[in-house]
């Protein structure tokens, strides 16, 4: 009994049942349970894409704002400072660039001297001077933009992931993917579109000044003047179901944006009973607040979130202290979430969903069941069979099958592998399959007994020769395996998983498990004729 | 018990004829189908599209599902039955992905609940975009090619004992396909290529049995394939795992046979390679048989009872395992024949068979 098969035997299934005991109960050590894929528990997968080219253009606008400041400043005359990007021209030649166009010898030299100093992550391309005009274009480096992409998108899981601990998923997976992309998994969400708002937001909040004097009607119908956006605020009409769309002509100058809060959350309004967001600047953004709003009173001041006007409240007064509220017939979940994403932060660039698989907890939990029910009458069959057809030696492979199914269940949880719905049907291949290794070792064994050998050295034989046959049928189906694990994703990996556990597993108890126990019988018991 | 008595011997290399008329009927069929159809009907893991499968808790009909659907402006969508007979579980198909950021679920309960007068459950939605498509379809055919590539090293240095032969084979697949790919040909062709350069190798360097290896896995996962195509089922990331299971499904029976070959060759080389074969596959049956009898049990409770999701699955899995039990006892050993015939004189004794 105590040979190093047993030894090793013992060992295994103890540490098998030890990985196992937490799935059936969580508080016991080492804490390890069989995670369970999308498909079976319910939830969503989410790939985005990050639109990192909007990066670009936005940083690029910037710049140009910033320019236009910066000659303001040193009091340089210009005819005109215009981004490539904004021009609609799209040709890769004046992508990422920004033209300015001047008068002047004198000018040119200091708005040179502006962007050695200031502005010297663009290069010159060209300067061309026609008498006394000069045009001059800016461009942003390939690596630099490359660089903008790249902090875009790892700017944006960053952000996503603290709205997601915001918003309070249990173990949501969130990973980069390629380039550009991100990949979420949320187990167990219930509200799909709530999360999807909630990731999705680019959450850019802006304030910006509505313009009095221009006539909004005329910009409904197309003509916008220079330096405006027409822009909507949009009513939800919660008794009615109507929405109500109101058009605004909004200054496109931002006065002060979503970087400068330090805080949003939800308050209560005691006068309408309604949630609103309360949102804190930094010391800062308190300042330019106080200005703008010490500027501007009697002045409309629109609170913009991505594009969308939430409110315009006319500017009774200064305010000081670096503290404002965003209203917008909030229900308690919407101004929830909207605190949210602002503590967040804006992402650097719009998202788009390109993938999603969203499994409902009812059909998850049907999955489960019916991979249960049809491992078990799978397993139960092959079990009657091999009893009937190699009788006490069929036991033996029974009993090796109940083993395999213990380990591949112990191996999912110490790798913390997932199980998902293909992985069940790896389980239940295996467990056909398994079977192979016995069957090999039996026919070998019934040959060497129908040859004239001895129940012991019949025995002895039979595993030898299978042995080397085993391992090598098997490994196939391994390289397949770890190919499938590589190049799978979600419940196709997961399957991948089962199927190189169950093939390892199965070798195991084969060539290990069930020889020892042969090993006891046929010695301990001398018997003289096997039951195989 | 024995299903297969010991002293079986059933002439399989006789019938060889008729084995390889029914595998190149079964081969043209496959072929013609998929011409017909022109490709693999790619569900949306690779074509791109949406899929949301919805429960009503009374028989609704499916007509009304897609004016529904076309209401809320849904183009192009197919609505299926699915899951066991009796219940009223649909499955809406459509080519659209640009709909699923905006509120679709609640659209889709909202717009079912109107049309049809029965509550509506969304209990799964999938929607793969256009690109997404192209890259897992591009990620497939990678998983098919590295498979096809390890197996070939591996066989070809299992089955013939000749490692240092296996890498050069390695190497110069590898090299031509790196040729290949500097023209920019798609995979699928370079997949062709990189198994018509095998084949081509392994017949000149007269590797009989990593070529009949070779070749009946070519067998198991065209028709397969075939099958699909011609019944019109879906191809999805999971069909993909199938197939390759069976690849290596279908080698595991393979090299058990061939391993008996060589055995028997060893013990008894006076006879001729037909008996030897013969006398290999009938001891092997028993084995054969019963491996492939225990799994397919397995397999269809998977089919019966796994529910829908798995049910395509379970049928590439059942066929391919079919198919794959034939081929090993009817396509690779007698190939071995074949390629006697065209090195006649080199035959049988290779002086490295021997050596196990």
């Amino acid at each position: 009994m105590f040979t190093w098969r047993g030894v090793v035997n013992i060992a295994v299934l103890i540490g098998a049942i030890i990985y196992l005991m937490p799935t059936l109960n969580a508080d016991i050590w080492p804490h390890k349970k069989i995670n369970l894929g999308l498909d079976l528990q319910g939830g969503m997968h989410l790939v985005l894409e990050v639109q990192t080219e909007k990066a670009v253009e936005t940083t690029i606008e910037r710049t140009t704002d910033e320019l236009r400041q910066e000659l303001r400043k040193k009091d340089i005359k210009h005819l005109g400072v215009s981004s490539g990007a904004s021009d609609g021209t799209t040709s890769s030649n004046k992508k990422n660039t920004i033209t300015v166009e001047l008068q002047g010898e004198e000018n040119l030299k200091g708005f040179n001297t502006i962007v050695t100093e200031n502005f010297n992550d663009y290069k010159v391309v060209s300067t061309t001077s026609d008498a006394d005009k000069h045009r001059v274009v800016l461009a942003l480096p390939d690596e630099e933009s490359m660089n903008i992409k790249k902090m875009a998108t790892e700017q944006a899981l960053e952000t996503i992931r603290n709205r997601i601990d915001a918003f309070g998923v249990s173990e949501p997976d969130i990973r980069l993917q390629g380039e550009n992309r991100i990949q979420i998994q949320l187990p167990g969400v219930k509200d799909t579109k709530r999360a999807k708002d909630l990731i999705g937001k680019t959450a850019r909040l802006n304030f910006q000044l509505v313009d009095e004097n221009a006539d909004v009607d005329a910009a409904v119908k197309g003509t916008v003047p220079p330096g405006d956006e027409l822009l909507y605020q949009i009513e939800n009409n919660t008794t009615s179901g109507s929405i109500n769309k109101t058009p605004f002509l909004i200054q496109k100058r931002v006065l002060l944006d979503g970087s400068a809060l330090t805080n949003a959350r939800v308050e209560i309004d005691s006068q309408f009973n309604e949630p609103y967001v309360s949102i804190e600047f930094d010391r800062k953004g308190a300042r330019i607040f106080e200005r703008i709003t010490g500027e501007n009173i009697k002045k409309r001041l629109a609170i913009v979130l991505d594009k969308n006007v939430y409110s315009a409240p006319v500017i009774q007064d200064k305010i000081a202290g670096g503290k404002a509220r965003i209203t917008g017939n909030f229900t308690m979940e919407e101004a929830k979430d909207l605190a949210i994403v602002l503590r967040a932060g804006a992402l650097p660039a719009p998202v788009k969903i390109i993938e999603e698989r969203t499994v409902g907890p009812t059909l998850g939990s049907d999955s489960i069941r019916m991979g249960l029910i049809s491992g078990l009458v799978g397993c139960i069959l092959v079990v009657i069979f091999m009893a009937i057809y190699y009788m006490g030696a069929g036991f033996i492979a029974d009993l090796a099958l109940i083993a395999n199914i213990i380990l591949i269940g112990a191996g999912l949880a110490a790798f913390q592998a997932t199980l998902t719905l293909p992985g069940i049907a790896g389980i239940v291949l295996t467990i056909g399959m398994a079977v192979d290794a016995n069957v090999l070792i039996y026919e070998r064994i019934r040959e060497e007994i129908a040859s004239g050998k001895t129940p012991v050295a019949a025995v002895n034989a039979g595993f030898e020769r299978a042995a080397i046959t085993i391992m090598d049928s098997n490994v196939t189906t391994l390289i397949v395996a770890i190919v499938l694990f590589q190049f799978g994703t979600g419940p196709v990996k997961g399957f991948a998983v089962t199927l190189a556990l169950g093939i390892v597993s199965s070798m195991f108890t084969a060539l290990i498990l069930s020889r020892s126990i042969f090993n006891y019988i046929v010695s301990t018991r001398r018997v003289s004729k096997l039951s195989i | 018990m024995q299903f297969i008595k010991p002293g079986i011997n059933i002439n399989f290399t006789g019938n060889r004829v008729k084995a390889y008329i029914f595998s190149l009927v079964l081969i043209v069929i496959s072929l013609v189908s998929l011409m017909i159809h022109g490709g693999p009907n790619y569900g949306i893991d690779f074509a791109g599209g949406m899929l949301i499968q919805v429960k009503f808790t009374q028989d609704v009909p499916i007509e009304k599902i897609r004016v529904a659907m076309n209401k809320i402006g849904l183009k192009n969508t197919s609505v299926q039955n699915f899951g066991e007979e009796g219940t009223s579980e649909f499955l809406i198909r459509s080519s659209n992905t640009e709909m699923s950021g905006d509120n679709l679920s609640q659209a889709v309960t909202d717009e079912l609940k109107v049309s049809t007068g029965t509550e509506a459950e969304i209990r799964r939605i999938e929607m793969v975009g256009p690109q997404v498509g192209q890259d897992l379809r591009t990620q497939a055919l990678l998983a098919i090619f590295y498979s096809l590539l390890f197996i070939t090293i591996y066989i070809s240095g299992r089955f013939e004992m000749k490692w240092v032969l296996s890498g050069v084979i390695a190497c110069a697949l590898m090299s031509a396909v790196y040729f290949l790919s500097i023209f920019n040909v798609g995979i699928p062709l370079l997949i062709a290529a990189a198994l018509a350069i095998t084949l081509f190798l392994f017949w000149y360097m007269n590797l009989k049995y990593a070529m009949g290896a070779v070749l009946s896995l070519i067998h198991d996962v065209t028709i397969t394939v075939g099958v699909f195509s011609v019944l019109n089922l879906e191809f999805s990331l999971q069909i993909i795992a199938a197939l390759l299971t069976i690849i290596g499904y279908s080698l595991n029976d393979t090299i058990i046979v061939f391993d008996r070959i060589r055995e028997n060759i060893t013990k008894s080389n006076k006879l001729p390679l037909e008996t030897i074969i013969n006398k290999s596959i009938n001891e092997t049956l028993s084995r054969t048989i019963l491996t492939s009898g225990t799994t397919l049990v397995a397999l269809l409770a998977l089919f019966f009872l796994g529910g829908e999701i798995i049910h395509n699955f379970a049928f590439a899995m059942i066929f391919g395992i079919v198919i794959g039990t034939y081929s090993s006892i009817f396509v690779a050993s007698p190939i071995l024949l074949l390629a006697e015939h065209n090195t006649k004189q080199k035959m049988v004794t290779t002086p490295n068979l021997q050596k196990r």
